[in-house]
């Protein structure tokens, strides 16, 4: 389900690596489950369980809403339990420098916001968040990236469309049945073209 | 004006295109497993929807299932469930399902071909990144989330925005011992995990050209290890006899008239794409992983590189990373190292071709003692086959174990898990931290290395055992 999302101001926590793949964000042993739900605490549960230090397992970051990575986050599987996971642990926005295609699809259709920023701005954030305490806010209208102070970190850039939809909580089904007739002259035609279905009467 | 094959499959299935809006993409196919599947169905049930074509939609069981003689009978409660809710949301919509011994059962990409589903100029789906494995067939064929699939089961179609494209130009022959698992590894080596990011790839050229559908399957199977989210092959005539006999694909005159769509679907000669990269295959060696993504590969032969030789991607530090993790440093041999475990299955290298190959290594050797080999046929199909070419007896005599089909060790979330601090030699596609099983090692190769590692207990250059 998409949540709306306009503005987000939050703890940032850090996770200085390349290449964060799915099965880092929920190994794929946790995803035997039916249900949307339920997945927060298993949320990078290999690195946390092998990492005393690892940011989940640090009291201070405990509240962390933003999460700050490098390149190429999400890479790996299809798995939409990787969004769930990242959002049901309070995560609302992710900061790169870039993402992988699948998981951006996902995030844009359940309101997790994927902002794509420059290695060098990263790389201050990284530090900055280890540091001490990184507040961010991060708004969608304005598409900006902003701290505490109300100091402009970076500007973003985020798909119209998508940004429409998710300043107005509209997902894409509604759209889609709403060329009902289309869909059904598109499905004749190619049905009488395919064959689909036209050789199976055992099984 | 020339357009090459995703161009006009994306022109063949775009139904409405408003100012502004991703254009409406019609699908012609969209395949379920019991994995990504379940919520999908929730999704229409709370919005008060049915399935919009059932016949669109074909679905299997294969990630979460045992591999075991006695599969039917799921220990783990949460796969039952999972399996369960995927049989009563098919009866339920009369969506087709190929249950455990239908004949047909097995991984979703690898039945897909199989029963001829997959064909040329058709869109494909799945809630599965390997989904681009259908490619092979000239087919755009991506993997998409469980929202995703709900669309999909809702109204046939997906909002899309029209992927960027890269024409893969593989030059040369490959010399005998190197396959079309090498041929990607060594793709995904040389642009990174996320090389093609935003893309979809056409793998060209006259190697791609002489390669056997299930060669070819192997190399679209991977592009999402590079980033690619489809990557596809123009049909040829390799193409059409491959479908010629297959249980969906249409008979006689109808065939006939089948093929020329699909054959016009093609890339037209000077077709442009948005980028192109030639990749000459004529000095390519067996390859295998060293690290922790699929990009950090070498020849068999070869050593660990230093991070200033590395290519694929990443800091320093997450090179370094990959190597503690794995146990290895620069420098060292890769021929040599010891594995416990070998897997040759999965929808990368799980048909009928790969287990000959095993086969024809393994005939009249031992696997070596203390290393267990998983043989995991990619469907039920491919383990009959296997069973009539008297192959399972090779296997047994080997000391292999010859299991039934499904995903199996490729990714531990089933019976099948590589235990803890134990390294695997792998015919799979992701070599990530703990996929195997938590605190696995997982090194890629073709099958071929595979079964020669497996036979020697460490990894080994295959083309001693040819």
């Amino acid at each position: 389900m998409i949540k709306k999302f306009i503005e987000h101001t939050g703890l940032a926590a850090g996770l200085a690596r390349d290449n964060v793949d799915t099965d880092m964000i929920i190994p794929a042993r946790y995803l035997t489950s039916t249900s949307r739900e339920g997945y927060g605490k298993n949320l990078f549960k290999e690195l946390r369980e092998k990492d005393p230090d690892f940011f989940l397992n640090q009291e201070r970051l405990g509240e962390a809403s933003i999460l700050i990575s490098g390149r190429n986050f999400g890479c790996g599987s299809s798995r939409e339990h990787a969004v769930w996971a990242l959002m049901q642990a309070g995560f609302r926005v992710i900061i790169a420098e870039s993402f992988a295609d699948i998981f951006k699809s996902n995030s844009e259709r359940n309101g997790l916001i994927l902002v794509s920023l420059q290695r060098e701005i990263i790389r201050e954030l990284l530090e900055r968040a280890a540091a001490s305490e990184l507040v961010l806010t991060v708004n969608l209208e304005k598409l900006s990236v902003s701290d505490r102070q109300g100091n402009l970190i970076s500007t973003f850039e985020y798909d119209p469309f998508r940004r429409y939809c998710l300043l107005n909580e509209l997902d894409d089904l509604d759209y889609l049945l709403s060329f009902k007739a289309e869909l059904m002259k598109f499905r004749t035609e190619r049905a009488e073209k395919l064959f689909l279905g036209g050789e199976d009467g055992e099984s | 004006m020339a357009r090459n094959i995703i161009e006009k499959i994306w022109e063949r299935h775009v139904i409405a295109e408003q100012e502004g809006h991703p254009a409406v993409l019609g699908i012609d196919l969209l395949l379920l497993h019991e994995v990504t599947s379940a919520q999908a169905f929730q999704m229409l049930e709370e919005r008060n929807l049915t399935p919009f074509a059932p016949d669109m939609c074909v679905a299997t069981l294969d990630h979460s299932i045992p591999t075991r003689p006695d599969r039917f009978n799921i220990i783990d409660p949460e796969a039952r469930i999972q399996v369960e809710t995927l049989r009563s949301n098919c009866s339920r919509y009369n969506i087709r399902l190929y249950d455990f011994e239908s004949g047909y059962q097995g991984i979703v990409h690898v039945i897909g071909p199989e029963l001829g589903l997959t064909r040329p100029g058709m869109t494909i789906v799945c809630g599965d990144s390997h989904t681009a494995t259908h490619g092979a067939f000239g087919a755009l064929a991506f993997g998409i989330g469980s929202t995703e699939v709900g669309h999909v089961l809702a109204s046939g179609a997906l909002l899309q925005r029209m992927p960027r494209t890269i024409k893969v130009n593989f030059k040369g022959e490959l010399k005998e011992g190197v396959f079309s698992k090498d041929v990607v590894l060594e793709l995904i080596r040389q642009i990174g995990t996320a090389g093609a990011n935003g893309h979809v790839i056409e793998y060209c050229g006259e190697a791609v050209r002489r390669m056997s559908m299930e060669e070819r399957m192997t190399i679209c199977n991977m592009s999402i290890e590079c980033g690619a989210r489809a990557g596809l092959i123009s049909p040829d005539e390799i193409t059409i006899e491959y479908l010629r006999t297959r249980r969906y694909s249409p008979r006689g005159k109808e065939f006939e008239s089948a093929v020329e769509n699909w054959l016009a679907y093609a890339s037209d000669p000077d077709a442009c794409y948005d980028r192109e990269i030639t990749i000459d295959l004529t000095s390519l060696e067996p390859l295998v992983t060293w690290g922790t993504n699929p990009a950090q590969a070498a020849p068999v032969s070869k050593k660990v590189p230093d991070f200033s030789e590395y290519v694929g991607g990443g800091s320093s530090a997450d090179f370094q990373a990959a190597l503690n993790y794995t146990g290895l440093k620069p420098g060292d041999a890769l021929e040599g190292v010891p594995v416990e475990r070998a897997f040759v299955g999965s929808c990368t290298n799980g048909r009928i071709e790969d287990l000959r190959i095993v086969a024809n290594i393994l005939r009249g050797r031992r696997v070596k003692e203390g290393v267990k080999f998983y043989i995991v046929p990619g469907s039920e199909r491919v383990r009959s086959q296997a069973i009539e070419e008297g192959l399972d007896k090779i296997f047994k005599e080997a000391g292999a174990d010859f299991r039934m089909p499904g995903c199996s060790m490729c990714l531990a979330m089933n019976d099948d898990v590589v235990p803890a601090g134990q390294r695997c030699i792998s015919s799979s596609n992701r070599n990530f931290v703990g996929r195997q099983g938590p605190g696995s090692i997982t090194h890629l190769a073709s099958p071929a290395t595979v079964a020669a590692s497996a036979v020697k207990g460490c990894i080994t250059d295959c083309r001693e055992y040819l």
